[in-house]
């Protein structure tokens, strides 16, 4: 085991000799996917014409389907089988795991008459063509004795429960602290149910040779997938073979699989010939996780000095009725600010609604639109500008633990922050400023995001002409993985980008997590460094045991590689060159990663700070946010335009959040109000005026060899809370219920006789 | 979606004779909201007659000096037109507020007013909607989002009718020119096209089957100024919460009601010399709607004063 103070020591990609770290460098597959041919799971060409499959779906959120009538379904145009429980294949037990070690457990679709919520797949179609098969999928009528369900979130909170497996976290006395705090806080803030609404929705194309399947699809985790469906289908993992390579969007709701992965594999064994399914818009609202709504209960107690004394912040949350999936919103807090007298805990509403489960920063996300804005309103109350109030109680070591940061640049993206927004410029008299029937003002919070690392491998290959080929289980969801990876392995092995490949999104190819929790880069890059420091080794025992190169009988430590050419001081000779000689099969190894044996003594985590500046309209209760500025803290960046892109993605979420973006669920029918791209709100252009963020220099050497940190999730941790409060400047209307759509801003511009 | 056959017409009167003829058969012509209603089998039409390509999609003069518009031009023609742009800015800036560039593209001056609701029970097929399936009840009443009319609403439908471009129209007192199944020619204004729901709410319009919409014609532009205001919740690609529309003395409302709502009372008061709040607070009086409506009442009636106000101010 590693410990974190071997990182310290320079290597190739911390020393960047060639530049290509940190350059904004042209995605790697931007072309092709920006003339539509990069092809993603529904577009893969299969060995034969495919057969279509198209899911029939739940209309009662809980209850038995005692009949289904397929007679029209079975006698309608080119279909091919029609499945329900009552004859789709015998898969394993939800939740079986034949094979220990597997990643993911038996996910069966079709498995009983049971309906756990609306929008659960209880039949399947499959035709030679999409319109036949839509059309068939039309005609299964399903009847079902239906059973109550319980699916108003706010209605049901007499039903929460501690989380499995976890306690609330005291620390000193609170309530005792908060009874004698001079000044307090006590406000409870909710942040809705969201959708992932990816662009591209999940689907799969699948076909068998012999016992072995092979299934491009679209999942954030490779090997998660591949175990699954084996364990499904009670086959050996081996016998799997998953495809990802592109994929238009996850944002955690495609890290598990789903019934088109499953049903495809079945249906082509069951028919012998390729089956490919993708889930309609419609389908992927419910048949897919969500990120469940949250209730938040801040309560702040401080001295007039604007220390805080006492510091809780309670979280309610849902998730379906079997599953234990929390949206842990409390948790960023226990590393935020420093408090002696600490509560922190989540409750849990068992719910008959679709499951929930992660969504770009889980937890931070909706956690921190509530105490980012209960800081806004202790400001107030102190009379203290909300940075100010911050940096007063920014603590030394990790308010919950003790343990020291590993890095912790918070105040630094405050202050600079404030100066390159203009933060000067804001009235902190709410209220004040007009620009004709538009009120308008400032607001700001702080990020944070917790990093990871994961055990991860890589592969890598050099060919005889030079060309060296990096090959990961890794996925792309749209970050920007393979440029990165390009990056490292190019630096690392010291050749420009164009000799680089890379090949990711494969379950032969040696494993990483995959992308989520923002340990993406990282874990997946760190891997990608090891695989190339060891072929550095392995080429350079190649070239001073090879009595035909120049390096011949050379010192090793002094050996360098750099534009393509291994040297040692003036004794060199190309890569290609050397391995056309001496290793003209090329060379390949692999390299891995883990955890360091004491990562877990340092509090380690990504920062940033928000600033927003929006208009509110007085006649309307619209509001547009104008301008926004975002600077993070996050480690080395690998390439300046795929994290910025990832950090304002964030940022543009968090405003998404703050003022549009939300699903309604109705509690008569237990299903979401909105089903399509129309009706579900989520920022577009217009939306989104002049917004900009920036990193500050960085390099965390506890993290990982290369000091790299996550971007994914950062950006939006606390962004809408920034525009929450910017309304509050603007208009004097302090609103905790998330978004702030023109309706509730309206009612709060009347309550003020505006 | 159901299968269905399709056919491009080359003249109106053959068109109209398809359509008329044939219970199962309808019109298409950008199919930005048919063919959306197709594959959720919300229609199923059996056979399709494409009349997006007939020749009227320009726009000539009228010898009253106002346009005639071609029921087949696209949105995003009508709306950059420089006889529009500048003699009917409203129906510019209304236009220019609906949808999405790509859709404003293909879809037409037709099929625009024609577009049916957004309500979302009638887009999600395994709920009750009295629109889609006539007497199985109306699933937004007491939905939670506080969708619905405030205008005209009936118990069995409270959808609301949300193009923009039509607003402007009934502000602007134009008609639809159609052509009729026995061969005939009927003007009709645009704000009595569509019909308030009452028990029939599958009954939008006073169009007959295979009834074709071959223009819209516009009188001359209003003495006064014109404005036009949507609220949104968010800056482009939304249907709007609340429309408003004047041109000169004239008022009109949107996604208020089934249909484009022509504010009467707003018009009468602003005649009679009152304020803008005052004429905006006229129309108000009529609004009626249920507990998750009532701030829609308010926003109506701010939007309503502040867009006759900037019409004043307009010219
Ligand atoms: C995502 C989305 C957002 C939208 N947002 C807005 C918005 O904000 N504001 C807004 O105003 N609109 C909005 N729309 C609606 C859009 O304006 C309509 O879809 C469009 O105008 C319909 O025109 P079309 O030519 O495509 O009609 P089609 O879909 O082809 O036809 C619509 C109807 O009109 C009938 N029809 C067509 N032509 C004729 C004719 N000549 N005579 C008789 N009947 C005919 C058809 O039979 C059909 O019933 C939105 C649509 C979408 C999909
Ligand atoms: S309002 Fe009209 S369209 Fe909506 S559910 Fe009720 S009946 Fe159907």
């Amino acid at each position: 085991m590693t410990s974190v103070a071997d990182w310290a020591e320079p290597n190739p990609v911390t020393e960047n000799r060639s530049g290509v770290i940190g350059k904004g460098v042209d995605r790697y597959e931007g072309a092709l996917k920006v003339s539509g041919t990069a092809p993603y799971a529904y577009d893969t060409v299969a060995p034969s014409p495919p057969a279509i499959g198209v899911l029939v779906t739940a209309s009662i959120p809980r209850g038995r389907v005692t009949s289904v009538d397929v007679a029209a379904a079975e006698a309608a145009p080119g279909v091919q089988l029609v499945w329900s429980h009552l004859n789709a294949p015998k898969q394993a037990p939800r939740g079986a795991r034949a094979n220990p070690r597997s990643q993911r457990a038996s996910n069966p679709a079709l498995a009983s008459d049971r309906v756990e919520y609306f929008g659960q797949t209880i039949a399947f179609v499959v035709a030679d063509t999409f319109e036949n098969a839509r059309a068939a999928a039309d005609l299964v009528k399903v009847e079902y004795a239906p059973e109550p369900a319980v699916v108003d979130f706010l209605a049901s909170f007499d039903q929460a429960t501690l989380p499995p497996d976890e306690e609330d976290v005291h620390i000193g006395d609170f309530p005792g602290a908060y009874g004698a705090a001079p000044v307090t806080i006590d406000e409870t803030y909710f942040s809705p149910l969201q959708n992932h609404v990816q662009m591209e929705p999940c689907a799969t194309v699948a076909w068998w040779e012999g016992d072995k399947v092979t299934v491009h699809t679209s999942i954030q985790m490779v090997k998660g997938g591949q175990h699954a469906l084996a364990e499904t289908l009670a086959i050996p993992s081996t016998d799997v073979h998953l495809l990802t390579r592109y994929i238009g969007g996850g944002f955690g709701g495609k890290g598990q699989p789903y019934d088109d992965l499953i049903l495809s594999a079945l249906a082509a064994r069951a028919l012998g010939r390729p089956v490919k399914v993708a889930y309609t818009r419609q389908q992927m609202f419910h048949g897919t996780i969500h990120r469940p709504a949250v209730s938040m209960r801040v309560r702040l107690g401080a001295e007039p000095n604007g220390r805080l004394t006492a510091f809780a912040v309670e979280a309610v949350t849902h998730c379906a009725r079997a599953a234990t999936f929390t949206e842990h919103a409390a948790n960023f807090s226990r590393n935020l600010y420093a408090a002696p007298n600490r509560l922190t805990g989540h409750r849990l509403v068992r719910m008959d609604l679709p499951h929930a489960g992660p969504m770009r920063a889980p937890g931070e996300a909706p956690g921190m639109l509530s105490l980012e804005c209960a800081m806004d309103e202790l400001a107030e109350k102190l009379g203290l500008d909300p940075i100010e109030l911050r940096i007063r109680n920014e603590p030394d070591i990790d308010p919950e633990t003790g343990k020291p940061f590993s890095i912790r640049q918070l105040v630094r993206c405050m202050t600079e922050g404030a100066q390159r927004f203009g933060w000067e410029r804001r009235n902190p008299v709410p209220g004040q400023v007009r620009d004709g029937r538009w009120m308008v003002g400032m607001g700001m919070a702080a990020a944070i995001r917790g990093n990871f690392l994961l055990p991860a491998k890589a592969g890598v290959r050099i060919d005889a002409d030079g060309t060296i080929t990096l090959r990961q289980g890794m996925t792309d969801i749209g970050t920007g993985t393979y440029t990165i990876l390009a990056q490292i392995t190019a630096e690392t092995m010291g050749v420009p980008l164009s000799q680089v490949k890379v090949e990711i999104g494969d379950s032969d190819f040696p494993p990483a997590p995959g992308s989520g929790g923002q340990f993406g880069a990282a874990t997946a890059g760190s891997a990608a460094f090891e695989a190339g420091m060891n072929l550095r080794r392995a080429l350079t025992e190649l070239a001073v045991g090879d009595p035909n190169s120049p390096l011949y009988g050379g010192p090793a430590e002094y050996v360098t590689f750099e534009n393509g050419v291994i040297a040692i001081e003036n004794r060199s000779e190309t890569l290609a060159a050397l391995v056309a000689r001496a290793a003209p099969d090329g060379v390949y190894v692999e390299g891995s990663i883990a955890p360091a044996a004491d990562a877990r003594d340092y509090s380690q985590h990504t920062y940033g700070a928000h600033f927003a500046e929006v208009g509110v309209n007085m006649v309307t209760g619209e509001v547009r946010m104008r301008k926004m500025f975002g600077v993070f803290a996050a480690g080395r960046i690998l390439n300046a335009k795929t994290a910025k892109s990832q950090i304002t993605g964030g940022m543009i979420w968090g405003v998404g959040t703050a003022l549009t973006e939300s699903n309604a669920v109705d509690p008569r029918f237990g299903s979401f109000v909105a089903q399509d791209m129309a009706e579900y709100l989520a920022p577009v252009h217009a939306d989104i005026v002049d917004l900009d963020a920036m990193f500050l220099d960085e390099a965390d050497d506890k993290a990982n060899p290369m000091g790299i940190k996550g971007v994914g999730e950062l950006g939006i941790a606390g962004a809408g809370a920034a525009i929450a409060n910017a309304i509050y400047n603007a208009t004097g209307v302090r609103l905790r219920d998330y978004p702030m759509t023109p309706d509730k801003v309206l009612a709060g511009l009347m309550a003020k006789g505006l | 979606m159901r299968p269905f056959t399709y056919e491009r017409a080359t003249d109106a009167q053959a068109a109209v004779k398809a359509v008329a003829e044939n219970p199962g058969a309808r019109f298409l012509a950008g199919g930005t909201n048919l063919l959306d209603l197709m594959k959720l089998e919300i229609e199923a039409p059996t056979h399709l007659v494409d009349v997006g390509r007939l020749p009227f999609a320009g726009i000539e003069e009228t010898d009253e000096g106002g346009l005639r518009i071609g029921g087949a031009m696209t949105n995003a023609r009508l709306a950059a037109h420089p006889k529009v742009r500048e003699r009917y800015p409203v129906l510019t800036r209304a236009i220019l507020a609906g949808a999405s560039g790509q859709l404003r593209n293909k879809a037409t001056t037709a099929g625009n007013l024609l577009q049916r609701t957004r309500c979302d029970y009638f887009y999600d097929t395994t709920k009750p909607c009295n629109k889609r399936q006539p007497g199985s009840g109306c699933s937004a009443l007491g939905g939670p989002t506080g969708y619905g009319a405030i205008f005209g609403a009936s118990e069995a439908c409270i959808a609301t009718h949300t193009s923009d471009m039509a607003v402007a129209m009934t502000a602007l007192d134009a008609s639809v020119e159609t052509m009729t199944p026995d061969g005939g020619v009927r003007t009709i204004k645009v704000e009595a096209l569509h019909l308030l729901p009452e028990a029939t709410p599958q009954v939008e319009t006073q169009l007959a089957a295979g009834e074709l919409i071959t223009a819209v014609v516009l009188p001359p532009p209003p003495l006064g100024g014109q404005a036009y205001a949507k609220v949104r919740d968010r800056a482009s690609y939304a249907h709007g919460l609340a429309m408003v529309a004047v041109a000169g003395g004239r008022v009109a409302f949107g996604a208020v009601a089934h249909k484009p709502w022509r504010a009467a009372q707003a018009e009468a008061a602003l005649a009679a010399g009152a304020s803008p709040a005052e004429a905006a607070a006229a129309e108000m009086a009529g609004a009626d709607a249920d507990d998750r409506r009532t701030h829609k009442i308010a926003l109506v009636r701010r939007l309503a004063a502040a867009t006759i106000e900037d019409a004043g101010s307009a010219r």
